[in-house]
Parts: structure tokens; sequence; C-alpha cells
């Protein structure tokens, strides 16, 4: 496996502009001769579709939803970062690429990150020309808020439904496409496989949801913004239908998978209640703005928060990183707060939780401020727990919430397999071993509307035709049957276990083996666990109903499949990291503080696996990371 | 707690529906609705029956997959709620909740509680939209927005397309969820240059799809899980009348 990074020449803030210029171009009129598939709809997805459509390019887009204003892009509260500057706080694009770079913990591409800042200005000038509705002061001029990991104010935001409103906004473009015959979309539609024809992606095939109907697409390049593996855990803030499939049907063809053990715990959600728990709900970090957070100082202090006194309560961020306090990045946050619980410090009935408590904003601000800012916050935490916000503090605990490990990709957003693109969460570029709040959407858009149309653009220029194909290709027939097969496979097992009970045991190893926390006995018994409990899931899981009809236990036992797969890749991934980085916490290594301690000399690389073939351990590669701006520095936010 | 479900049952689109009768398991007041119809479907597969099908994703009230009638309510009866944030702490033991797709002429079921919503798509492919290529347009405080009309346009712009105000209305119109948008691009600068064009297509567009007319009964906005109001839809009735007076759209 090649991992040519492809990374223009030059110095660092020319080196887009480069890329830009030295990319072919294809020709108006020629543009219509080409057909590419965009699958997933998110932010990445439906930017990338819609822009591809209006450059005149045949577009297929396909979701699982019903609707491609659905996709998970659209659960995002917070906001999207910028480098506007507009609150003259010292903002600048490098300011935003050092936060981002430092942020990710040194391994992530400086290249691209750079790129990330120099984007999201244009993003937000074209969100505003769509009508997204951001938050404006009395001046009629954009108001922006603070998030984890920054000093600056870069933060945009649409109340507390910033991913909405930004998904609404790429919707809409997407639908002017569908309207004017651009774009086709394709709802209800799971993509099962990739298909690779010479050395090139060249099509997928897909499961009509409704109707069961397995059938290959063909065309000259593929776009994968099919989001992150969250849902491995089976509990995370990850929407039900989230799932691996496509990315990881893309690594069995040849793609490298990069960084998978790297996974954000967001600090903010909604603990656990019971085991039927279907899902986690995450609380905005902005709410960390003005939100502070504590524990008891005795261990096993019982008392109703409010009985508890001002000098019993430690507000362990403002205590350990008094420079950034509530604001430290997410797995800092999160980290601490295991930390605590771990103390037997925790609050609620599982003592798994820490408060977040606003009695010294509303105090301060004001009940009205509050409620202008994080109103429907506190509505959703209301209406989950049953509990007031505004007289009770918010018991909050960490959560799976984002992957930063995706397909490995090149500064042009393409994978191993020339022709398959990859954008946004699904794949592994622009956050390194942490993600800074309010970047995902940056990312999203970035590689949606600025990157992925320009770098289809330059592939297709550059491949100029590809020989002609058709449903009768062997790699296509080959791929099709490959899928029939295993959905049968799935409905005649007929066993005792259902496919969530399975989810749910792979999720207990993954949370507890490689959650917050992981070892290397840890992980090791993890590799033993879930080839065994994979093993299981093949002979006694039971799918009911049949393959050609609307089937979601169907459609749940093949991303299950998936899982206990990738799962293991995660844990090997997790295991050859000796090193603690951004999210993924070694406990062998630590500083005597309890801090991450990474590994420079070691691990400052992006790990790529590639598929060996079934029973074949995968193939580990590297591409080393040069740090030439922003040097590595034991990340500090005392 | 325990309680008996009457849900709608049916095989496919074209087959006939059903209401059938099921008991639960025990559920738990702290559960959410959906994770009570989780619970159910575990014991109907655990029993080898096929599980209820019905629409989810995000489970946090924002997507607007989730679409259950529930006694007779759009979303359930908790104000402002979609069904996935309603909770069993709103029930009590022996309570029989009955719960069926949303019926309308243009959302065939196409499973048990899943119907199609695609005439939603259509309806905003006709103009929910700013024509506005991705490229690099002028910097977004070039123009300010008086924040009250940024404020409104935000109002109307949080309508999920879950579609219970169409659920919910005995016309089964769409008037609710088409004004939203056209509504939030009237407060808009963005929105001016093709408002009246907008307005028209998108309101012919929703009568081709099927749906009903407006009869200002209000059941939408009392349905409304993010109470988009009916002021809205007299928005769109006042600008589709001027836009009748436009010459060339």
């Amino acid at each position: 496996m090649q991992l040519d990074a492809k990374i223009p020449a030059g110095p660092i803030e020319k080196k887009w502009d480069t890329r830009s210029f030295e990319n072919k171009l294809v020709n108006p009129a020629n543009r219509r001769k080409y057909h590419v598939l965009v699958v997933g709809s998110g932010l990445a997805g439906g930017a990338a579709a819609a822009s591809l459509g209006e450059l005149g390019y045949r577009v297929s887009v396909f979701c699982y939803q019903d609707s491609t204003r659905r996709a998970h892009s659209i659960a995002a509260q917070g906001g999207i970062n910028a480098a506007k500057n507009y609150m003259g706080d010292g903002d600048s694009i490098h300011r935003l690429f050092y936060d981002t770079v430092k942020g990710g913990d040194y391994r992530a591409r400086e290249a691209n990150v750079y790129r990330l800042a120099q984007v999201s200005n244009a993003i937000i000038d074209q969100c505003v020309a769509q009508g997204v509705p951001f938050a404006r002061d009395y001046g009629g001029l954009l108001d922006n808020r603070s998030f984890g990991g920054a000093q600056v104010s870069r933060t945009f935001y649409a109340r507390g439904q910033t991913g909405q409103q930004l998904l609404l906004g790429a919707y809409s473009a997407l639908m002017r496409q569908v309207g004017a015959g651009t774009v086709k979309q394709y709802t209800r539609t799971e993509m099962l496989d990739l298909i690779v024809i010479d050395g090139r992606a060249r099509g997928i095939v897909t499961r009509d949801m409704v109707t069961g109907q397995v059938q290959c697409v063909l065309a000259d390049a593929v776009v994968l913004a099919t989001g992150g593996y969250g849902n491995v855990f089976f509990l995370s803030t990850n929407a039900m239908g989230c799932n691996a499939t496509a990315i990881f049907r893309a690594w069995k063809r040849g793609a490298g998978f990069a960084n998978p053990c790297f996974t954000q715990i967001h600090p903010t959600c909604i603990p656990v209640a019971g085991d039927y728990q279907s899902k986690l709900t995450l609380m905005s970090e902005s709410l960390r703005n003005d939100g502070r957070i504590w524990v008891p100082k005795a261990v096993g202090d019982k008392r109703a928060p409010g009985s508890i006194p001002e000098e019993e309560r430690d507000y362990y961020l403002e205590r350990r990183y008094p420079a950034f306090g509530n604001l430290v990045p997410r797995d800092v946050a999160s980290r601490a707060a295991k930390q605590v619980c771990d103390e037997q410090r925790g609050v609620g009935e599982f003592g798994l939780g820490v408060y977040l408590d606003f009695e010294d904003s509303i105090k301060r601000l004001g009940r009205k401020i509050i409620e202008e800012r994080y109103g429907n916050l506190f509505q959703m935490y209301e209406k989950i727990t049953g509990e007031d916000p505004y007289t009770v503090p918010m018991r909050i605990f960490p959560a799976v919430h984002y992957t930063m490990g995706g397909l490995w990709v090149d500064y042009n957003l393409e994978s191993t397999i020339p022709g398959l693109f990859v954008a946004g969460e699904a794949n592994f570029s622009d956050h390194g071993a942490n993600r800074l709040g309010a970047s995902a959407l940056m990312q999203g858009l970035a590689d949606g509307y600025y990157v992925i149309p320009p770098s289809i653009g330059h592939y297709l220029g550059t491949v100029r035709s590809l020989p002609a194909a058709d449903e009768t290709h062997p790699a296509c027939r080959d791929a099709e049957r490959a899928v029939t097969e295993r959905i049968g496979q799935l409905l005649s097992i007929q066993g005792r276990r259902t496919v969530d009970d399975f989810h749910k045991a792979l999720g207990r190893i993954m949370w507890d083996k490689c959650g917050m926390g992981r070892t290397e006995a840890g992980l090791t018994q993890a590799l033993e666990e879930i080839p065994r409990l994979r093993a299981d899931f093949w002979k006694d899981v039971r799918v009911p109903g049949s393959a050609p009809s609307l089937n979601q236990s169907l459609e749940k036992a093949g991303r299950v499949a998936d899982f206990l797969e990738h799962g293991e890749l995660m844990v090997r991934d997790a295991l050859e990291r000796r090193e603690s980085c951004g999210g993924h916490f070694r406990e062998e290594s630590q500083t005597e503080e309890g801090e991450a301690l990474r590994d420079d000399v070691n691990f400052a690389h992006a790990a790529v696996w590639e598929w060996k073939g079934e029973g074949q351990s995968p193939a580990l590669h590297k591409e080393e990371l040069a740090f030439e701006h922003c040097l590595p520095s034991q990340r500090s936010y005392k | 707690m325990k309680l008996t479900l009457k849900i709608w049952r049916q095989a496919s689109r074209e087959a006939k529906g059903r209401i059938e009768s099921l008991e639960t398991p025990e559920i738990s007041s702290h559960m959410s609705f959906l994770e009570m119809l989780d619970v159910v479907n575990e014991s109907l597969e655990r029993a080898g029956k096929e599980p209820v099908a019905f629409d989810h994703d995000c489970r946090e009230g924002i997507c607007g997959t989730c679409s259950l009638m529930i006694n007779g309510q759009a979303h359930g009866p908790w104000a402002g709620t979609t069904a996935c944030q309603l909770h069993m702490r709103e029930f009590k033991d022996g309570d029989v909740i009955v719960i069926e797709p949303w019926r309308a002429r243009a959302f065939p079921v196409l499973r048990d509680l899943i119907v199609d919503r695609s005439a939603f798509d259509r309806v905003l492919q006709a103009g929910g939209y700013v024509s506005v290529n991705t490229s690099s347009p002028q910097d977004a405080n070039a123009m300010p927005i008086r924040r009250a009309d940024a404020e409104a346009a935000m109002d109307a712009a949080a309508c999920i397309g879950c579609g219970a105000c169409v659920a919910s209305c005995k016309n089964a119109s769409a008037m609710l969820f088409v004004s939203a948008k056209v509504s939030q691009y009237a407060h808009l600068p963005q929105g001016q240059p093709e408002r009246m064009r907008r307005v028209r297509a998108m309101v012919e567009a929703m009568d081709a799809e099927g749906f009903g007319s407006c009869t200002n009964l209000y059941e939408c906005e009392a349905a409304c899980p993010k109470e988009i109001k009916i002021t809205n839809i007299a928005l769109m009735n006042r600008d589709w009348r001027r836009s009748l007076c436009e010459e060339e759209l």
C-alpha cells in the first residue's frame, strides 16, 4: 500500500492556491458526461452532491434515511468555527490552524489543517448567502461564542441547532439541483459494497430498504461521506442508523483505514439511566461557557447538590486548569470526569455523573439571557430527565460522540483506491487524535463545498475516459452476489439471540477495554473476546422477516456484523499505539499529574491498516507526520 | 408498569393493514416512548415474531424521522415534543395506547408505522432554496440583518419536516410545513429576489402532491413539536396573493 499524501510544494499559506491552479479542469460541456456517486447526505455529502450538481456533473446521492435532510449532521448543536476575527480578539487563519493541530494532539497533517482554516471563512459567507439564520447581535452583525480548546470567540451558531441549520442550507442547495435534474437522490438506500474495476472505484452495490432489491450502480467516481463509526459502542450520541458499513466495505476492497482507535468521548452528555437505554444525548459543549463543572469534595457525599456548601464543592476543571477552566478540550474534560468518578465522587444514582451548574451564571446574567442562549438545550434535558436545570444542576457524563479515525485520504481527499474520495467524519484527515468543538461542521462543509468538487474535477480531467462497464461486468456480478449471499446467510441462521443483544455485548467490550482508558492487558483480552462474540453471532443470531421487504432487523444485522469486525480493528490499533494522545489514553503512558503522555519519537504518524483477507491479520503502514509550523509540545491548558 | 398497545400493522404499501393488540413486557417510567417500543420489539423477536417497523433515527428530537400517532395525537400528548422525546412517565400501569402511522393521501404507508414523506422533498425542490452556487460570495457581514428579522427567520427555520402538521390536520394540509420555509426566506434579504416565484412554485407543488387546504383549525400548530406558528401560513397566503399580481416571476 502506497501512502503518498500528495501535499503541494511551497509555503503552507500557498499550498491550497498552488493545488487549485495545478488541478486539471473539466470543460463545462463535458461535465455532464461524468457520473459521480455520493454516499451520505450530511454536511459533507450533501454539500458535495449539491456543488458537483451545480458544476454540471451527473450526480447520484444515496442515504439510508427517508430524506436527505435527516443525516445526523442535523443533531450538531453548538456551532461552526471560522477564522473571521469578527470579534477582534486576535483570531487569524494561523491561530485556527494552530489551535486545531494542537487540539488534535499533533496527530493531524499540517497542510490539510491549514487549508481547513483557510476555507473556514468562505463557508460562513456561503451559508449566509443561502439564508442560514445565524445568531446576530443588535447591530445586525453575526455573533460568535467561544468553545473548548480556544481562547478566542470564533464559533458561529444558530441557537442550539447549528447543525440543523447548516444541513438544511446544504439540503436546500441539493433540492435545487434535484429539481434542476443534475442530481438524482436515492433515499432509504444503503450501500453494501464498493465496486472496483481495474483498480479504480467505479460504483457501489445498494440495497433498496423498502423493496429489498440489491443492485449495482456504476459511475466514474465515488465519494463516501457516510460519517463515523461511534455506534460500534452501541451507546453513543450518534443516530440509531449511523454505521460503518460503507467505509468498512471500502476497506475490504483495498482502502487504507487510518487511526481507527481515535474516538472522541464527549464530556457533556446525559448519564446512562438503565440497561434499556438505546442512545445517549449530548448537551452542547457551549454550555461550558456559562456552566461550572463540579463534584463534592468528599467521597460518597450523597447530599442534594443545593445543600452542599460552596467550600465543600470541587470545581475540578477550574482547579486543575486555571487558564482554560471549564473550557479545556473534550478529551481532557472527559478524562477528568472519569477520574473524579473513579475516586467515588461521582453524582447521580450510579455515581457516574458530574454537575454542570448554572447557578452563578443565572445570578450574574439573569435567567432570561441563559434562556436565550441555551433554552432548547435546557428544555431537552428536562424532557429526558424530568429535572429543571434552571434550579437543579445538570448531571452530565462523557459519551462516545465522534470518531477522528476513518479512511486514509491524501491532500485531495482521495483514498488509496483511485477514484474513491472520502469526506467529512468518514475520513481521518483533520482532527488528529482529538477534535475541537465546532470543528466537525467546519470540516464537513469544507470537504463538501470546497475540496471535493475540484478534486473530482482533477481526477476526471486526468483519467479523461474510463473503459465502459455495466452491471454484467464480473466485478459487479461478484460484488452483487456476495451481498445477496450474505443477506441470505444472516436470515438463515435463525439462532436464539437478537441482533441488539450482540450489539450491546460488543459495546460493553469496547467501552470497558477501548473506551476512555486503555491498557495492554484490557486490549489483549478484547482481541480474544471480540472474535469469540463474532463467531457466536454467525452461529446464533436470529434475524426475523425476509429479504425482499422493509426489514429493519436485517438492516441492523448487517451493520452489527461489520461492527463486530471493525471493533477488532480499533482494538488492534489501540494496542499498537503505545502512547497516549488526544482521545486515546493508554494508562501506561501518562505524566505524573495524570495527563496524556505522547511519544513523538515512535508514534508521530498516522497508523494505516490494510485488509489482507479473511482470517489474516491486517498489515500496518505508517504515514509519518512532519510538524514545521506547530512544534509538538506537551499540551498544556493550565 | 405493563401496557396494552393497539398498533397498526401493515406488511407493505399494497397490503391491507389492521390494528393488532399487544401486551408489553415490564416497562420502566424512565424509558422514552421509543425505548418502550424497542423492548416490545425485542420480546417479539425472541418469540420468533416480526417486530413492529417504525421510523426513528436521532432520538434527540431534531432529525424529524419519528412519526407516530399516539392515542390520536401526532407525537403524543406532550406539547412541543417529538415522539422520541416523549417519556413513559406520562403513562401508568394498565393504560391502553393506540399507535398509528401518519394518515394522509400524500404519505402512503410503507410498512406498519412507516410512511413515505418524499412529497415534502418534492415541494422543496420546487422552490425551497436561495439560488446561489457554491462559490466565494460577499463577506458574511457585508449585509447586516436586523436581529428581529434573523430571529423570525430562525423561528420558522426550526421546522424539522416530520409531517406532524399534515397528520394532525383533518384536511391533511401541508401549509404549516410549506409556510415555514416560505417565511424563513421572506424574513431575510437573501430570500427577496425569488420571494414571489418561490411561494407560487411551492404552493403549486404542494397542491400537486395531494395535500389538502387550510381551514384555520390550528391543529397543526398544536401538534408541531417545534411549535412553528400559524402566522407563517398567514404570511404565505399574503405572499401567494401578491405573487398572483406579479407578471414576471
